[in-house]
């Protein structure tokens, strides 16, 4: 089959609709779970199924699509989406954060501050913040209707009374505009500050069928209690490549004996920052040319 | 005075059987009140239809609210009726695991009404905590462990504090020591009885348990075929019983 | 204090043929206070069931009984058991208490639940129990265990904690020794004297000779037997 056999962004112009519904109506309740005909995506559940059906309902033609995984555009699942997308919409791709005007994502806030104008697509596994503690879909509806949020606390308080801190370090529920409590996906907390933002953020389940929506500039409050307040906390070491201090990293093993670096989760953040001459511990490296 | 609750014609039909008749009392602050009868009695509908659990088909559920008074908490608007299940109302089951949430931890759990109602402060939620675990005779050092690892007398005794942990005025309890050994029991009942004196709850107690009812309630209704044969003080229904249902019921207990 | 007037009762034996046995017609009393009157009669004339009836235990069938202001007959639940916390007290033959509570706490229960304080309530439970002789070892275990006389000697004590304005004796003084029985008649004595009135069962003659002040018999109540 052709490329040209495939409706732009492989989706039907009738489901797009659909979507964009679902859309906006999540764009006028900020964080308030939309329901929507989820479809059966070329991929399996869990690779983003829900983020690319969003992503292809707000596609144009003109559009310049980045997509990361836990930060990095290289790794199998961002490669094949972006793909997918330059094959059934034809469209720019780009791994520049700055150039995106549509950057689908999976587990991570780019560090690079968003602009007006952009939309991030967040890929999400469980839309729903209280399912941890209350597995009846009905009851947990009734209670985002109601209000009836204390719920979400016993689960920090859960974490303080084991781990003598809050321990959620993913997923960290949030507040959003005052009114829902809504589960951010899969993203570290040290990206919740970042929630706050000047871009539109879209959340798509593909299999769990719900699309939820952060309009720019939301207020976005972490959960916490007043003697825990919330902490955006990160490794505390210096990025290896970049020597950025304040970027969320990730924790790479490097050879047999336990010897590890720290690298920024965004590539786009690091290379960048190498481009313009930012140098880490093992920046100067042969390692580190391998790994870049 | 007004009464704490006045239960007003509450009928409840299952299709062609009927679940309760044309129930109707009135329970007044501090006033604990037994329902018995058999299984099948009614007197579950009963207590379901006036927890809010079931919808009756007929009759009034008036309760006396401490910010607007007297409520027809049948025609109450669902956040108040639910509003009201968190904080003046409690309800204890037969079953400590329909009332607790076996995932998390027995701080978490008296700890949760404290939260649903906006407490947030992790310190003085979690003294509440233990101060009440200890009133319900759980030792401090239990708080962080799951109910799963507490035996079932345990487990009901920390139902009971999760329960109260908001000074609730009216608690409905469903066969409260059904389940337990019998040295078990005793001891709740015990602790049930001080609790309500100390705390001027009232409460309905649903048993089938007269021993249960003759410790623990002030008064009694008897309740047979979805119908109230007989109320009245609970030891002048137990010693002098009316009805032919109820003398029945009384002399089939067996002795000890 | 205590004033009956034309009360009558019957039991209906549904399960057993709808039988009924009347027990009692045209029962009259009147108790003052500081006055001490004793029911007598053959066992089975209806001593006790118009105990059980002044307290509320047993339904009147007809009649009116009044202690204080309620008239028990006719009262609301809510209203006899106001009463019983706070104006008419009973002093049964035997103990009926929830497993494991201690007896301390049994004896000092009436005073908080007229409303007492916890240390005016203990206070009086250890001076009653010190009275009747109840070893102080004792007072913290639950009294379930302890001997029958042991057991009506807390009941007593129990049953005295309060001030009550009105008392009912069922055989106050049964199974205690002498001495018991002396600090028993005492304690009658003494309630008589602020005024409390007072109707008891004492087979003991002697015991009835020293605290009562008259006696009623009731076989004058007993009906015609129709079963």
């Amino acid at each position: 089959m052709t490329e040209t056999a495939y409706n732009f962004a492989y989706l039907d112009e009738q489901t797009k609709r659909m979507i964009r519904r679902a859309i906006l109506k999540g764009v006028a309740i900020p964080g308030y779970q939309v329901p929507f005909a989820s479809r059966e995506m070329p991929m399996p559940y869990g690779w983003g199924t829900g983020g690319v059906q969003v992503t292809a309902a707000c596609l144009t033609p003109a559009d310049t699509l980045k997509v990361i995984d836990q930060g990095a555009d290289d790794t199998t699942n961002a490669v094949s989406i972006r793909k997918f997308f330059q094959r059934t919409a034809q469209v720019a791709v780009t791994e520049h954060t700055a150039e995106a005007s549509v950057i689908q994502t999976r587990h991570r806030i780019p560090e690079a501050p968003l602009t007006e104008g952009q939309i991030l697509v967040y890929q999400v596994p469980i839309p729903e913040p209280l399912r941890f503690l209350e597995p009846r879909e009905t009851e947990t509806r009734k209670m985002h209707a109601l209000e009836e949020y204390g719920l979400m606390h016993v689960k920090l308080y859960e974490d303080i009374a084991h781990n003598g801190e809050i321990s959620t370090a993913y997923a960290y529920p949030v507040k959003v505009e005052g009114r829902y409590v809504m589960d951010p996906s899969p993203i570290p907390k040290f990206d919740n500050p970042r929630l706050e933002s000047a871009a539109i953020q879209l959340f798509g389940a593909g299999r769990e069928q719900r699309i939820y929506a952060i309009p720019p500039y939301t207020q976005v409050v972490s959960l916490d209690f007043e003697d825990y307040p919330f902490e955006a906390s990160k490794a505390d070491h210096p990025c290896d490549l970049c020597g950025c201090g304040t970027s969320y990293l990730d924790e790479v093993i490097v050879d047999d004996d336990g010897g590890r670096m720290f690298v920024c989760s965004d590539t786009d953040f690091c290379a960048t920052r190498r481009a313009e001459g930012h140098r880490g511990r093992l920046a100067g490296e042969d390692l580190a040319e391998e790994l870049a | 005075m007004t009464p704490l609750l006045q239960v007003k014609g509450v009928t409840k039909r299952y299709g062609a059987r009927l679940g309760c008749g044309d129930v109707s009392f009135d329970l007044w602050p501090g006033e604990v009140m037994g329902i018995v009868g058999e299984s099948g009695s009614g007197k579950s509908t009963l207590l379901s239809c006036l927890a809010g659990h079931l919808a009756p088909d007929e009759g009034q559920v008036i309760f006396d609210t401490r910010a607007e008074g007297p409520q027809d908490v049948l025609t109450m608007s669902e956040p108040a009726r639910r509003m009201l299940g968190r904080t003046d109302w409690a309800f204890v089951h037969q079953n400590p695991r329909d009332g607790l949430r076996m995932g998390v931890s027995a701080g978490a759990n008296v700890g949760e009404r404290l939260m649903a109602v906006g407490a947030r402060h992790y310190g003085q939620i979690r003294e509440q905590a233990v101060d009440w675990l200890g009133r319900v005779e759980i030792a401090p050092d239990r708080v962080d462990d799951r109910p799963r690892a507490f035996s079932g007398g345990m487990q009901q005794r920390l139902q009971i504090a999760r329960n109260l942990v908001t000074g609730p005025r009216l608690v409905f309890m469903d066969e409260p020591t059904g389940g337990l050994d019998v040295s078990v029991q005793a001891r709740l009942l015990d602790l049930l009885r001080g609790l309500v004196r100390e705390m001027g709850l009232s409460a309905i107690i649903v048993t089938h348990d007269l021993a249960v009812v003759r410790l623990l309630a002030d008064r009694l209704m008897v309740m047979k075929g979805g119908r109230v044969v007989e109320t009245g003080l609970t030891d002048q229904v137990l010693d002098d019983p009316q009805h032919g249902y109820t003398q029945l019921l009384v002399s089939s207990v067996l002795q000890v | 204090m205590i004033e009956l007037s034309g009360v009558s009762k019957s039991f209906v034996l549904h399960n057993q043929g709808g039988a009924v046995i009347p027990v009692m017609a045209g029962a009259a009393l009147s108790v003052a206070p500081g006055e001490c009157v004793a029911l007598v009669g053959n066992s089975g004339a209806g001593k006790s069931t118009l105990m059980r009836m002044i307290y509320g235990n047993y339904l009147a069938g007809a009649g009116s009984i009044r202690v204080g202001e309620v008239d028990v007959a006719r009262a609301a639940p809510r209203d006899i058991l106001t009463m019983r916390r706070e104006v008419l007290g009973y002093v049964s033959q035997f103990l009926r208490v929830v497993p494991r509570v201690p007896t301390l706490d049994v004896v000092a229960e009436p005073v908080l639940a007229a409303g007492g304080t916890q240390e005016a309530a203990q206070a009086r439970a250890k001076e009653l129990l010190a009275r009747l002789n109840v070893p102080e070892r004792l007072w913290p275990l639950s009294p379930t265990t302890f001997s029958g006389g042991e057991q009506q000697r807390v009941n007593i004590a129990r049953g005295f904690a309060h001030l009550f304005p009105a008392m009912l004796l069922d055989e106050p003084t049964a199974s205690l020794d002498a001495t018991n029985r002396g600090v028993v008649l005492e304690l009658i004595l003494e309630a008589k004297a602020r005024g409390a009135a007072i109707v008891g069962i004492f087979h003991d003659a002697e015991a009835r000779a020293r605290v009562c002040d008259r006696e009623v018999d009731v076989s004058a109540f007993t009906p015609e037997r129709v079963a």
